[in-house]
């Protein structure tokens, strides 16, 4: 069973978080991301969600508790935005490194300098490196889906899993989704049985030291893990289309989009929605242009994305992301990933929004129609 | 597809509005959006929400810059914001105001010179209704549930039945008080032209 509501973004999530059931919450404050754990630190203490919520004076302490409580077998979430996420930085990479299952919500928004609360991906694009996957929604249906669907991956990887929605863009809009009931997840989604645990009465080591050579063993099987996440990832997205009827991919064809055409948009998060309208509106008019949202950006699902690209002869990626110096950061990934095809497409990075600069239909259909005039070799700005 | 953009100051219930609005054409059984513009939440600044309403997901994000309706919820801040932008020849320009209609003329950047604007206004006395029922004060009336009522009233858009059910979701306190304000500015504009 599943039941249609109206929520704001935020409410979905925390919904979403609370259908899971986790053992622990524990996370700080900051806009755009304060909702979700608000509204989780409700549904505790009004007693619908049995979870221990712990209190913290920063997002260092929040990832460092559940990194405690996830050690001690039990399942837990956190969430984070922006400078926050910085902050859990080192955290990051020890989680992963230490094989340790949870998910997080990150709620995109910009870096200061200077001051900015808006959508923009940076704050996670940076932290691609720390060993998490990630994956990026379109929807609040498609984040609360995402959540249920990255515990039980996260669990069968022993792989932390990060949670992207676009600040304000979908945590503080209202729209229509579909909440499933406890027993729809409760039979998806198996009680968390830790294979190794703190636990007083069965001593075990953890956090040991590594000599170099078992160092770069461990790291190799940590690699190795990562190349089979798109194939857990994606059989955990498959049993969810079984048992809830939606669909999930790494990297997803927009039915707005035309397959034939030689143009391909790509971009990732809550921007493809405003994507598919001035996609359709360009192929009533003859531009025709197709559409490939990328949902998991870490591990960069090239072989997906090869797949769909093979027949393009320009890409045009929009990014709300910037590595500073070079350009786009989602179009490095797909660069990188598209080298090894024989015949290469152009690839246009285009730098689209950050800091919440508003995309309409109509800022993306200009890039189009001005496609002849796009470097290739250089991230193009708006004018 | 539907849009509606409120114009208010912070602390009007513009927000709230918006929200009460999207829960109501969900109960309705439409697909629904709301948003307001982002980080403006000062009290007394400019503030802006947005309503879609369609039969479909409605997959785009921007905020509406063509709207069906254009709700005022303060009558001077048309002297600040041009609300009259964008919108849809044939739409309506609901005001808050004790003034007619005729008193306000609209020169925005749509509109062509020495031509009458091509959408509809009409002003409803919102402040009087919410102060009668108690709601807010002189400086401050809160005047989000009557503005759904005239909403209902002039444009059919949704009905008066469903914002009622839409109420307690938003509005904590008084929703009594609510109720028969939203239904009065309901009944004072539901025979307008």
């Amino acid at each position: 069973m599943q039941k249609q509501a109206i929520l704001l973004g935020s409410d979905a999530i925390a919904n979403g978080v609370k259908l899971c059931r986790p053992a622990v919450i524990s996370a700080y404050p900051i806009t755009p991301q304060t909702h979700i754990i608000e509204t989780l630190s409700e549904m505790v203490d009004r007693g619908e969600l049995e979870s221990q919520y712990i209190k913290v004076e920063s997002e260092m302490s929040a990832i460092a508790a559940v990194l405690g409580s996830v050690s001690a077998g039990s399942r837990s979430f956190t969430a984070s935005s922006s400078q926050g996420l910085a902050m859990m930085h080192e955290v990051l990479h020890w989680f992963a490194g230490a094989r340790l299952p949870l998910v997080l919500v990150n709620a995109n928004r910009a870096l200061g300098a200077p001051w900015n609360i808006w959508s923009d991906q940076s704050d996670s694009f940076s932290q691609r490196d720390t060993g998490w996957l990630q994956i990026y929604c379109e929807t609040s249906q498609e984040a609360l889906d995402t959540i249920i669907i990255a515990y039980k991956a996260s669990e069968q990887l022993m792989l932390p899993i990060m949670v992207m929605i676009d600040g304000f863009i979908l945590s503080h809009t209202m729209e229509r989704l579909l909440i499933p009931d406890q027993q729809l997840v409760d039979d998806y989604l198996p009680a968390y049985q830790a294979p190794y645990r703190l636990d007083p009465d069965d001593p075990l080591t953890f956090g040991a030291a590594a000599q170099p050579d078992l160092f770069y063993e461990l790291k190799k099987t940590f690699s190795e893990t990562m190349s089979e996440a798109p194939t857990v990832l994606k059989n955990c997205e498959a049993d969810f289309r079984q048992a809830f009827a939606r669909a999930y991919s790494p990297v997803m064809r927009c039915p707005e989009g035309d397959e034939k055409s030689d143009t391909a948009i790509i971009c990732c998060g809550a921007m493809t929605g405003t994507a598919r309208v001035a996609v359709a509106d360009l192929n009533k008019r003859g531009l025709s242009t197709d559409l490939l949202k990328i949902r998991l950006l870490r591990p960069f699902p090239k072989d997906e994305l090869c797949a769909v690209c093979r027949d393009k002869k320009r890409i045009i990626v929009l990014n709300r992301a910037c590595s500073y110096g070079v350009g786009g950061t989602l179009s490095q990934e797909v660069r990188a990933a598209l080298y090894h095809l024989e015949q290469r497409p152009l690839v246009n990075d285009v730098m689209i929004s950050l800091g919440g600069k508003e995309v309409f239909p109509e800022t993306i259909a200009a890039v189009i129609e001005n496609r002849e005039e796009l470097s290739s070799v250089d991230c193009n700005w708006l004018k | 597809m539907q849009e509606i953009r409120f114009h208010g100051r912070g602390g009007q219930g513009a927000v709230i509005a918006s929200r009460i609005l999207a829960q109501a054409l969900f109960f309705e059984g439409r697909y629904a959006q709301s948003f307001p513009t982002f980080g403006a939440e000062r009290r007394g600044a400019p503030v802006a929400a947005f309503v879609r309403a369609d039969d479909a997901f409605i997959n785009i994000r921007s905020r509406v810059t063509s709207p069906d309706y254009v709700i005022v919820m303060a009558a001077r801040l048309i002297e600040a914001v041009p609300v009259s932008n964008g919108l849809k020849p044939g739409g309506l320009i609901l005001i808050n105001s004790d003034q007619p209609a005729a008193s306000f003329i609209f020169t925005g950047a749509d509109s062509v010179p020495g031509q009458v604007a091509p959408f509809r206004i009409i002003t409803v006395n919102l402040n009087q209704i919410a102060l009668k029922h108690g709601l807010g004060n002189e400086i401050m009336p809160l005047i989000n549930a009557p503005v759904l009522g005239a909403l209902a009233g002039v444009s059919g858009l949704v009905k008066p039945e469903s914002l009622l059910q839409a109420l307690p979701y938003f509005i904590p306190a008084r929703l009594a008080d609510n109720e028969k304000a939203l239904l009065e500015a309901y009944e004072k504009t539901g025979c307008r032209p």
